[in-house]
């Protein structure tokens, strides 16, 4: 059964390759993404530590500031 | 009409929605992977070569998809100078130019055991190489051209040309007599797919539909948070 799977009368490697790229495919295309998210989300929250405070009351005003602050982190997706 | 798309009110969606995607996507993924590779019945004629169809065509359906989504924002951003629409398009380009590579490379690997080569200058094949070179010109104009406006009008104007590809990848198979044969998939008349196999294409669609959505959000959410970046240096 495995053995039939993996080899699919002669067509595995084909059929395999194909798979595997269109997989390696999507997870280089997220890991470039998801580093591109982490890094302007970093430089964002580097920037606004150093605001004065006043502008960081101002800031806070604007709801999509607040909302970026509160989905910054590494861990999440 | 055009205000529910204001980036203001749509962050605390977008922000939030990927890891939701995300566990969706693998979800649908590993179903459409087990009936693909494992559940499917293999075609009396190409034996299990067929299964690349899950792959190939889904990824070539969706690059078509999102590049005349690009191309309809861009009609819209010429037209009505909507703000939000360059954002949404250039979110949604990474990923179609990959499922455009995705459906040429796997196509190549179905043709060796099928036609017998990797390669031909088939109509269908040859007007996909097309759209790819357009996906490329397309995301190298946003990084070339740094100026908003003159951005915004070359890209829109790359896209729109491109989008006269799209009927003719289409129609290709119908146009000419090529080695592509014609759509078995129909929306509007009766589908020539078995349900053995229309089933993995269906739940591989949704699958790959997911993971652009997925790109697109995290691709968006970073445009966006690059603008309030420069943002915080104008307070």
């Amino acid at each position: 059964m495995i053995n039939e799977i993996i080899s699919m009368n002669g067509y595995g490697i084909y059929v395999w390759s194909a798979f595997s790229f269109t997989l390696i495919c999507f997870a280089v295309l997220y890991a470039v993404i998801k580093l591109q998210l982490v890094k302007e989300q970093l430089k964002f929250n580097f920037k606004f530590a150093s605001l004065t405070s006043e502008k960081i009351k101002s800031a806070k005003k604007q709801e999509i500031y607040r909302e970026i602050l509160a989905n910054t982190s590494i861990s999440k997706i | 009409m055009f205000n529910y798309f204001e980036p203001n009110k749509i962050f605390s969606i977008t922000s939030k929605a990927p890891k939701y995607v995300f566990f969706i996507f693998i979800l649908v993924l590993s179903i459409g992977l087990v009936e693909a590779l494992v559940l499917s019945p293999e075609d009396y004629i190409q034996s299990h070569s067929v299964r690349i169809m899950y792959v190939h065509v889904p990824s070539a359906w969706i690059s078509l998809g999102i590049f005349s989504i690009i191309a309809i924002l861009s009609f819209g951003i010429l037209v009505f100078k909507n703000k939000n629409f360059p954002l949404i398009a250039k979110s949604l380009a990474p990923s179609g130019l990959v499922f455009n590579i995705v459906a040429l490379v796997t196509g190549s690997i179905w043709g060796k055991p099928t036609w017998g080569t990797w390669w031909a200058w088939d109509a269908r094949i040859t007007s996909m190489l097309i759209l790819a070179l357009f996906y490329m010109i397309y995301i190298l104009a946003w990084r070339i051209y740094e100026e908003k406006n003159q951005a915004n009008k070359i890209t829109s104007i790359i896209a729109i040309l491109g989008l006269i590809n799209v009927p003719i990848i289409k129609f290709s198979v119908d146009w000419w007599s090529t080695l592509h044969q014609t759509s078995s998939v129909r929306l509007l008349s009766e589908t020539s797919i078995h349900t053995s196999m229309l089933v993995p294409l269906v739940i591989m669609t949704a699958a790959f539909a997911l993971f652009s959505l997925l790109i697109f959000l995290m691709k968006y959410n970073t445009e966006l948070i690059k603008i309030k970046n420069k943002g915080l240096d104008r307070l």
